[in-house]
């Protein structure tokens, strides 16, 4: 088949809602638009484990503890499903961890704020699990088959992620006057970061439209926000925080929430690596990659050994 | 000395979308061989899409009697579930 039927069928296979699988045929911006995403998803799973490992040792109980821990646990495993998913595709892990030291894959900039107080633990899993899972859903249901299956694990998994999150708030806010102020200021400081992690308005995203074309994305960025908004405010309402939003305000003729501009300056900063923590993110993953380098040869030494005793002995 | 085909492991996947699934196993002198006999064997009545084959030598599975050991850690962890946390009903898309 010459490339123009090739890609006619690609596509014909797309509209009509069969999978993509490795070995099947796919254009070169196909891959690339995978690689791209399935990586910076699986760099956003592990450098998302920073900001709440800091708490692991504060939490307040043993119950939040364990919580917390398998939470993070958690977060591991799912890098390590995305890993695969992208590795399907022909990139090897060492080249998907050296872009992302060298700057060239990004992560999620969700997790270049610093969490600062425990209720921030509560936040993150609320709002920040919350907005990830809202695209994770979507994303159960994307065109590339180890994607979409890696997606489907995750979601299951995940959805004690959010629950967790809300329940240390709802502790929070029935308890001490301080209590409830450390929610509230957890609230305001998250709210519009969480916001942002569905991307630049529609007309400013340069990947959208070729990648609902692809069905890699079935929902547009400002699609997936919307229906976030809709899901949390009452959430919100029910903790009795309030939204820090001046211009939030139901609209019946839209069935949705209407919702003030956001900072796309911040957002943008922060992306470019301006971030309260994008130095500190980055700084702690190489060292704990280079200091883990031993790890990684000595088992290969051992295992070479083994192999070579067996070797002998067999002759 | 008689030399015997080896042993593969089939794995069929019936749709894109799906995973290979394992089946059972056959007889095959080389690779090429076990591809074409799962056709045979596995698939008669078109269920599937794909085939992957791995001599079964290259499996290293876990040991039945370590059943226990292996997987108890996971056990006496139910807050890894979404039930071990209390949410009012009220509580909508949580």
């Amino acid at each position: 088949m010459s490339d123009n039927q090739l890609t006619k069928h690609f596509q014909d296979q797309i509209d009509q809602e069969v999978k993509i699988e490795p070995k099947d045929w796919m254009p070169e911006g196909y891959r690339q638009m995978l690689i791209r995403q399935i990586s910076q998803h699986a760099h956003s799973e592990v450098i998302g484990m920073l900001p709440e490992g800091n708490w692991i040792s504060r939490a307040p109980s043993l119950r939040r503890k364990v919580a917390l821990l398998a939470k993070v646990q958690d977060e591991a495993g799912h890098g390590l499903y995305l890993y695969s998913a992208a590795e399907t595709l022909g990139i090897d892990r060492d080249e998907l961890i050296a872009q992302l030291h060298q700057g060239k894959a990004k992560y999620s900039s969700i997790f270049n704020y610093p969490s600062l107080t425990w209720a921030d633990m509560g936040a993150i899993g609320w709002l920040v699990d919350g907005a990830a899972i809202m695209n994770q859903v979507m994303l159960t249901r994307t065109s590339y088959g180890p994607y979409a299956r890696a997606m489907v694990r995750i979601c299951k998994e995940e959805s004690f992620h959010q629950r967790q999150g809300y329940e240390i708030l709802l502790t929070l806010v029935r308890g001490s006057e301080d209590q409830k102020a450390m929610a509230q200021d957890s609230l305001n400081r998250w709210w519009w970061p969480a916001l942002m992690m569905f991307g630049p308005n529609d007309e400013d995203s340069v990947h959208t439209q070729q990648s609902m074309a692809w069905k890699i994305k079935r929902k547009t960025n400002d699609e997936l926000r919307q229906q976030f908004i809709d899901a949390t405010v009452p959430q919100a309402d029910y903790l009795g925080l309030k939204v820090p939003d001046p211009d939030l305000k139901w609209n019946d003729e839209r069935g949705h929430y209407d919702f003030g501009p956001i900072d796309w300056d911040e957002f943008w900063q922060v992306v470019k690596g301006y971030g309260p923590c994008n130095r500190q993110r980055m700084r702690d993953h190489i060292a704990a990659h280079e200091e883990g380098a031993w790890v990684r040869e000595a088992a290969l030494a051992y295992a070479e050994k083994r192999a070579a005793r067996l070797e002998t002995a067999v002759a | 000395m008689k030399k015997n085909w080896p042993l593969w492991e089939i794995f069929i996947r019936s749709k894109n979308g799906l995973s290979h699934k394992h089946v059972g196993s056959l007889h095959a002198s080389d690779a090429q061989m076990a591809i074409e006999n799962a056709r045979d064997v596995y698939t008669r009545r078109s269920e599937g899409v794909s085939i992957w084959v791995v001599e079964s030598k290259h499996i290293t599975a876990s040991s039945p009697d370590q059943t226990g050991s292996l997987f108890d850690p996971a056990d006496d962890k139910v807050y890894r579930h979404p039930t071990f946390y209390h949410l009012p009903d009220e509580v909508k898309h949580i």
